[in-house]
């Protein structure tokens, strides 16, 4: 569908306005669904260790569609559509399980092999000499999408089309040290949730890229000096705009800056102190006093690790108003019980209850709400200027000017 | 009995909640402790990491005081729903008991969503005459939390 079956236009080639039907309007989501989720992009599917055997599966979904996941015979991970090829219902049910050898759908009973191959049909030759399917019937024309797939550090990604670059390129070497930088060894799930977001899936990916505010709407990290934007750090954006890495580093200078207290900043609460300081009981595992890293890889990738708290999410679009969040907690499978306990604890930080996460599941709501009768108004995107490159300072949207770049490329906008 | 001194304990907690009283909610723990918000999947597979997970009062009250000073949520109540408990034992002092719970959220615009529905998994011991949770793992049935879950089940 060509952008012009849209009655909406984008007002000029700035990255630092958006305009607000973006989030809103029903076809620009249909369209971002073909030519994002199922264009040449990699969208995170599951964790190598969530198929860790032959015939081990996950169900999942690449934008709206319905995806099986599957280790194959020689160890090989294959993704396809997780759609009969004769009536379309679901092949698979269960978010995951161990499947041997084939799929079976239970509508009638037509079989596929562990590619997502259409390999038997009940019935095929009829009963008694009579029904049955036609003999100019082939099978091999028939059956789900299937999709490209590739590894890396234990995650699996997939791709629908033949034109998406190979994935590590299409990370660029930069994001790609930063995926490998926390993900150098094999990783353990420790917990499972989904937050259910009642905005755009855009909202949400914006949010995770803007540096700026994090200090500012999350005053659970400015208060406990977790990360403040007068701290060291900075954001990287890949060339082509659409993944990210920002990262905090620890400097005992912060201590001294009246930045906040100056512009009277409501996160700046001086005497807030923990009861039970354990919570922050935080150990420099990489080496590289790296406090904090957030990752994204265009389109619904994040990579987190704040301090030793780290996930995976997975951002699932389900329509235009509303989204899934997928979190996987995550540690290492070679955690001492004390690195397990001190996850455990952090994990307070994140997630739909964490004290420094809880925000970002409404406030993607308080602008889906407040622009509701604004879709030919403008968001202002411009903290650190125009462009979409890497900077030294988290005071920017850099980085979600970046997605943008990256949407409207795909987009064809 | 202890039956009834388990339910009695459940109504005050429930109404320390839904009554926002969340300063009195530590004091139904022992300390050390356990509270910890996790899915019946997550519990199932033995998955341990939670959506809360404190094992101190202070830790408790670190949530309450976040929830006062710092987080940022659209204003809300809860109203809960608690169950009869089954009680497993009461051997060694401590009593170990399940209890069912529904959990409605209403919201400042007056919308109401059944927001939570699980069970308590509980281990209480008496502490100088109280009773009091030495463990409270809040299971609940779905995995999937609608928004954000500030106030505490």
């Amino acid at each position: 569908m060509a952008a012009s079956d849209s009655r909406h236009e984008w007002p000029g080639a700035s990255l630092a306005r958006v305009p607000y039907w973006v989030y809103q309007d029903e076809p620009n989501y249909r369209a971002e669904l073909r030519r994002i989720f199922e264009g040449p992009t990699w969208s995170y599917v599951c964790l190598e260790s969530d198929v860790e055997k032959p015939g081990d599966y996950r169900t999942t979904f690449v934008g709206e569609m319905p995806i099986i996941v599957v280790r194959g015979a020689a160890g090989e991970i294959h993704a396809f559509e997780n759609r009969c090829a004769h009536r379309g219902a679901l092949i698979a049910l269960d978010d995951g399980g161990s499947t041997g050898s084939h799929f079976q759908c239970v509508y009638h009973a037509w079989t596929y092999d562990l590619q997502g191959s259409l390999v038997g049909i009940a019935f095929e030759k009829g009963s008694n000499g009579r029904g049955g399917m036609p003999d100019s019937f082939c099978k091999a024309d028939h059956g789900p999408r299937k999709f490209r797939t590739a590894t890396l550090c234990g995650l699996v990604f997939a791709s629908l089309s033949a034109e998406a670059p190979p994935l590590e390129e299409y990370l660029g070497t930069e994001v790609l040290g930063r995926v490998r930088r926390v993900l150098h060894k094999p990783v353990r799930v420790m917990g499972r949730f989904v937050q259910a977001l009642p905005n755009n899936w855009k909202l949400y990916v914006e949010n995770v890229k803007d540096t700026y505010h994090a200090s500012l709407l999350h005053t659970f990290f400015g208060t406990f000096r977790i990360t403040r934007l007068t701290q060291g750090g900075g954001v990287l954006v890949s060339p082509d705009g659409g993944h990210h890495t920002s990262t905090t580093i620890a400097r005992a200078d912060d201590a001294q800056s009246t930045a906040y207290r100056e512009q009277g900043i409501r996160s700046e609460k001086e005497r807030y102190r923990l009861a039970d300081p354990s919570l922050l009981d935080a150990v420099d595992e990489f080496g590289d006093s790296i406090q904090l890293q957030i990752l994204t890889v265009f389109p619904g990738f994040v990579l987190q690790q704040i301090h030793n708290c780290l996930a995976v999410r997975q951002v699932l679009p389900k329509g235009p108003d509303a989204m899934e969040l997928s979190w996987t907690y995550i540690g290492f499978a070679d955690d001492t019980p004390e690195m397990r306990r001190r996850r455990l604890k952090q994990s307070n930080l994140v997630g739909p209850a964490g004290y420094v996460s809880m925000e970002d599941g409404c406030v993607g709501g308080f602008v889906q709400r407040g622009v509701a009768a604004a879709s030919e108004q403008l968001s202002v995107v411009n903290m650190g200027g125009e462009g979409a490159e890497s900077q030294d300072t988290r005071a920017t949207e850099a980085s979600v000017r970046g997605f943008w770049k990256a949407y409207r490329r795909y987009m064809g906008e | 009995m202890l039956a009834e001194r388990v339910s009695q304990l459940n109504a005050e907690y429930a109404r320390a909640i839904d009554d926002d009283r969340l300063e009195q909610w530590p004091e139904f723990f022992t300390d050390p402790c356990l509270y910890k918000i996790t899915s019946a999947d997550n519990y199932r597979r033995g998955l341990e990491a939670g959506l809360v997970y404190a094992d101190s009062r202070g830790m408790l009250k670190d949530r309450v005081v976040a929830l006062r000073e710092a987080n940022i949520f659209e204003r809300q109540a809860y109203r809960h729903l608690v169950g009869l408990p089954a009680i497993r034992s009461g051997a060694n002092g401590a009593v170990h008991a399940e209890t069912p719970f529904l959990v409605v959220r209403v919201m400042r615009d007056g919308t109401m969503d059944l927001f939570a529905t699980g069970r308590y998994v509980d281990t209480m011991v008496d502490e100088g005459g109280a009773l009091r949770f030495r463990e409270r793992l809040v299971v609940c049935d779905s995995s999937r939390v609608d928004t954000l879950l500030a106030i505490p089940l």
